[in-house]
């Protein structure tokens, strides 16, 4: 199907977001001597082995004990360091919730909480891993940064920015082969949006590897000669408040479209923007108030309704209400 | 800071435990009876053993830190740090109060000095003193790093996820002290979930335990420290059962749970500070 589509944005390769992450990790090792990594037994999965073998005295393995790695993460940021914990995101948020809040949060510790296997694309492991409510959670929690990226080029550079960025921060990313189509030298500003394609119709607000359905909805809709506009915003918090309304001035209407509960998302965080400021139509895809299952990312996708597909019905529904 | 006499610390003891009545008092909230029973060993740290700056800075780096993991005790802490100087004892009246840096719970929120991170939910502060502890290591920073925990608190599994790290880490530059009062919010420890040999426990986790048999004998909690700070750097990480008793120096407050969180009325106040002569001018 892509293939037929014009699509204003194109891939070569795919990768997988955690790889950006793994990649990103070792660069930002090398330039900032204070950067360690704590992991809970998933070196492979978090693609953390590379830091591992270049910095051994910088890296802890703590074993399959994730609130003690968020305890420890705390106390190392009290001498300086600037650690980066790696688990699954079911295990980095809602296990250990309790110690982000107090000693991480609260604390306002400069600990980045870094999570793979997100949202349904982690595929064949089934719901217990499948966690749709850390953004959420994340989100509610004063001080802390929220940071979705949408391809493995997007990934690397969020997890470099994270260096310079003095506080609690949630980076969230994924497991699936994913197509990267953003630039590989690209400035990654916390709290930016980015506008990927100009529309006058109705705006896709997308996160995380919904940016790339969110693309080809765009083609989609333009072959029905609807414009979209399509904006990524990869840091859910702080939310690009201005980008967002100016953008729904213009095209009077929104959708977003994110790989998490709809409950608690960025599409919460859009309508409370929207509602205070310029009530609008805003349509949400998303996971509606349920739990995964097995299977491929694909399916699981258009099972749950978060592909391309329903984002163009959700845009076309979203004109209507105008 | 100059070295204190043993008469000096008794003295420093009594005046700090007039604190931590007259605040939970003053507010009619907070946890007297764990402050009471702790309080010569926080005041032989604070006073005698460790090595820190009074013009904090939260890294802490080349001084000694001290973590409170049971903050619940936070009267007791708040008194030591401002008789230690880290802020003005006059604060110590905004204790629980509403815009105050003395919260219910020490917090880093507002910068109250002394304080480098929140605790209140238990079981996280020896995770994070190891953490500590490992950054001194990463930094070649030579000094040690203190934690507090509660009896009751050794219930939180995570504390066990933590001990097993620093024996991996061979975390030796850290000395961890359990309040071995065996009393905790519901009744004694051994109704509520038995601790069992808690000493056992530890070593089978790869700890050198030592007990500090009277814990509010101020000799004995200094002889206990000189012998645990005789461990640092031998591979090992360092825990002391602190056996105290609850409520310690007012009559009738001693050796139960029942003034775990229950602050005493006025005459009740008159009657404790009866006991505890003020010897550093109350705040």
């Amino acid at each position: 199907m892509e293939k037929t589509l014009d699509l204003k944005y194109t891939y070569t390769e795919k990768k997988d977001t955690r790889s950006g992450f793994g990649d990103g990790l070792l660069e930002a090792g090398r330039k900032n001597p204070n950067v360690v990594g704590l992991c809970a037994d998933l070196i492979g999965s978090l693609k953390m082995g590379a830091f591992q073998k270049e910095f051994p005295e910088r890296f802890f393995q703590v074993g399959i004990a994730e609130a003690n790695m968020i305890g420890l993460a705390a106390g190392m940021t009290i001498g300086g360091k600037i650690p980066f914990t790696g688990t699954f995101a079911n295990f980095s948020t809602g296990r250990v919730y309790d110690q982000i809040r107090q000693s991480v949060a609260y604390s306002e510790k400069n600990v980045k909480i870094c999570a793979s296997h997100a949202g349904l694309t982690l595929g064949e492991d089934g719901a217990t891993h499948q966690i749709l409510e850390d953004v959420g959670m994340m989100k509610m929690l004063p001080n802390m940064t929220v940071i979705v990226p949408c391809d493995y080029n997007q990934t690397k550079a969020a997890t470099l920015a994270l260096v310079d960025h003095h506080g609690p921060a949630y980076l969230r990313f994924g497991r699936p082969s994913w197509p990267i189509f953003t630039a590989a030298d690209q400035k990654f500003e916390i709290g930016k949006a980015i506008k990927m394609i100009e529309g006058t119709d109705v705006t896709i607000f997308a996160t995380g590897h919904l940016v790339w359905e969110a693309i080809v909805a765009e083609a989609m809709l333009r072959e029905e000669g609807i414009s979209a506009e399509v904006i990524n915003i990869h840091t859910i918090k702080p939310l690009d408040e201005a980008a967002i309304l100016e953008s729904v001035t213009k095209t009077g209407c929104a959708v977003s479209a994110e790989e998490h509960q709809v409950n608690g998302g960025l599409g919460d965080s859009i309508a409370q923007l929207l509602t205070r400021n310029h009530p609008a139509p805003l349509e949400y895809v998303g996971v509606n108030d349920a739990f995964g299952e097995s299977g491929t990312p694909t399916q699981l996708l258009e099972k749950y309704g978060l592909n391309a597909d329903n984002i163009v019905k959700a845009a076309k529904k979203s004109i209507g209400r105008k | 800071m100059e070295t204190q006499s043993i008469d000096q610390l008794k003295k420093i003891c009594s005046q700090v435990r007039r604190d931590c009545l007259r605040m939970v008092h003053a507010v009619q909230s907070g946890h007297p009876g764990a402050a009471l029973g702790l309080t010569e060993y926080f005041v032989a740290l604070y006073f005698k053993e460790m090595e820190h700056n009074n013009s904090f800075d939260i890294d802490g780096k080349g001084e000694d830190l001290f973590f409170l993991s049971n903050g619940h005790v936070s009267a007791l802490w708040y008194s030591v740090l401002a008789r230690t100087g880290y802020f003005s004892t006059d604060e110590l009246g905004t204790f629980r109060k509403i815009n105050s840096r003395l919260q219910g719970h020490p917090a880093t929120e507002e910068g109250l000095p002394g304080v480098r991170i929140a605790s209140g939910s238990l079981g996280q502060g020896l995770s994070v003193a190891i953490g500590a502890a490992q950054a001194k290591k990463l930094n070649q920073d030579d000094r040690v790093v203190y934690v507090m925990m509660g009896d009751g608190e050794q219930q939180e599994g995570q504390i066990w996820e933590a001990a097993m790290y620093a024996a991996h880490y061979k975390i030796d530059n850290l000395i961890a002290a359990v309040d071995y009062n065996g009393q905790q919010i519901d009744g004694p420890t051994e109704k509520v979930m038995d601790l069992l040999n808690l000493r056992a426990k530890y070593e089978a986790f790869g700890w050198e335990v030592i007990d500090i048999k009277k814990g509010n004998e101020i000799e004995s909690v200094l002889e206990g420290l000189t012998k645990a700070k005789s461990l640092i750097g031998k591979g090992k990480p360092v825990l002391i059962l602190l056996y105290t008793e609850m409520g310690y120096g007012v009559d009738f407050m001693v050796g139960t749970h029942k003034w775990h969180g229950v602050a005493p009325n006025d005459e009740q106040l008159e009657n404790a500070l009866g006991q505890l002569e003020e010897t550093l001018g109350d705040y």
